[in-house]
């Protein structure tokens, strides 16, 4: 078998903001936009990886959600404990630098965690968990 | 004259911004927990009164803001115990805590021994048998919410 980890999803609230995070503060390249105001489904990836990207969605668009349903996931994202992912970087530095003169909203700086990685994380502007780790 | 569904509106919008102020502050508990930290500078940061701040952020998140403090502290100490860090009687300041005293009871209430005892046995050939903290009933969880016994988001 042959297969690979396609796309990834996270929700977002505005779609804008979203776009401006993904694409101007992580340097992502935008590979589809389809739909207008808040129903927007926004492909990024990182330049070079054309394998590899995260759908930027509506959340709860699907129409088996109930509005008790959609009013929860819409909290659980406000409070921040919806959407997260993680990335990787080899200058996981270089990138926390970029990020935070960018403006992002800084959760972790740069830290050694006791299970042995080296990470940091930001907020994108939906509220999700954007978790960097480093590399070799 | 306002249409009933706008004012629900604008009261559903309020409701997630004031979500999001307290997401702020977890993530500010999250990234200063070593500092010294306590509610009413926290309560200060995000411009609420202290009281008010500690009864949203419980409804929110099922703890008090000083309780997720004091877990993101006690989880800390566990790691740099665990990994033969800091002597045990060094602990509490390098993880903020202002007190040796309410360190250690704190900490034996949520880990279920007191600081020293955990040391010994991360070290010692049942170092697999130390408790975790997410293991215990209280204890604090990375990532992830306590359990509320009624989740109250709205």
């Amino acid at each position: 078998m042959d297969i690979t980890i396609h796309t990834s999803f996270l929700p977002h609230d505005d779609p804008e903001a979203s776009l401006a995070f993904y694409r101007d503060v992580l340097g992502f390249e935008v590979r589809s936009d389809f739909g207008t105001g808040t129903m927007r489904w926004i492909t990024v990836g990182p330049v070079g990886q054309p394998g590899t990207s995260i759908l930027l969605a509506p959340p709860a668009a699907d129409p088996g959600i109930t509005e008790e349903e959609r009013g929860t996931i819409t909290r659980m994202m406000a409070k921040g404990t919806y959407g997260w992912i993680l990335l990787a970087t080899r200058d996981l530095d270089g990138t926390f630098e970029k990020l935070q003169a960018g403006d992002a909203e800084v959760v972790q700086e740069p830290t050694r965690q006791p299970y042995g990685i080296r990470d940091c994380a930001f907020r994108d502007p939906a509220g999700n968990l954007v978790r960097i780790q480093e590399v070799g | 004259m306002c249409h009933p569904g706008w004012h629900r509106a604008r009261i559903a919008a309020q409701h997630l911004s004031d979500l999001a102020r307290l997401r702020r502050v977890r993530d500010r508990i999250d990234r200063e927990y070593r500092r010294p930290l306590d509610v009413e500078a926290l309560a200060r940061g995000a411009g609420m009164p202290a009281g008010q701040l500690s009864r949203e952020f419980r409804l929110a998140y099922g703890r008090s803001p000083y309780a997720y403090l004091t877990a993101r502290r006690i989880e800390h100490a566990t790691a740099l115990l665990r990994r033969g860090g800091p002597d045990p009687a060094g602990v509490w300041a390098a993880v903020g805590c202002s007190s040796p005293g309410v360190f250690a009871a704190r900490f034996t209430e949520l880990v279920g021994m007191p600081p020293g005892a955990f040391r010994l046995r991360a070290a010692g050939p049942g170092a697999a048998l130390a408790p975790r903290p997410a293991e215990h009933r209280t204890g604090p969880v990375r990532n992830r919410e306590a359990p509320a016994a009624e989740p109250q988001l709205a």
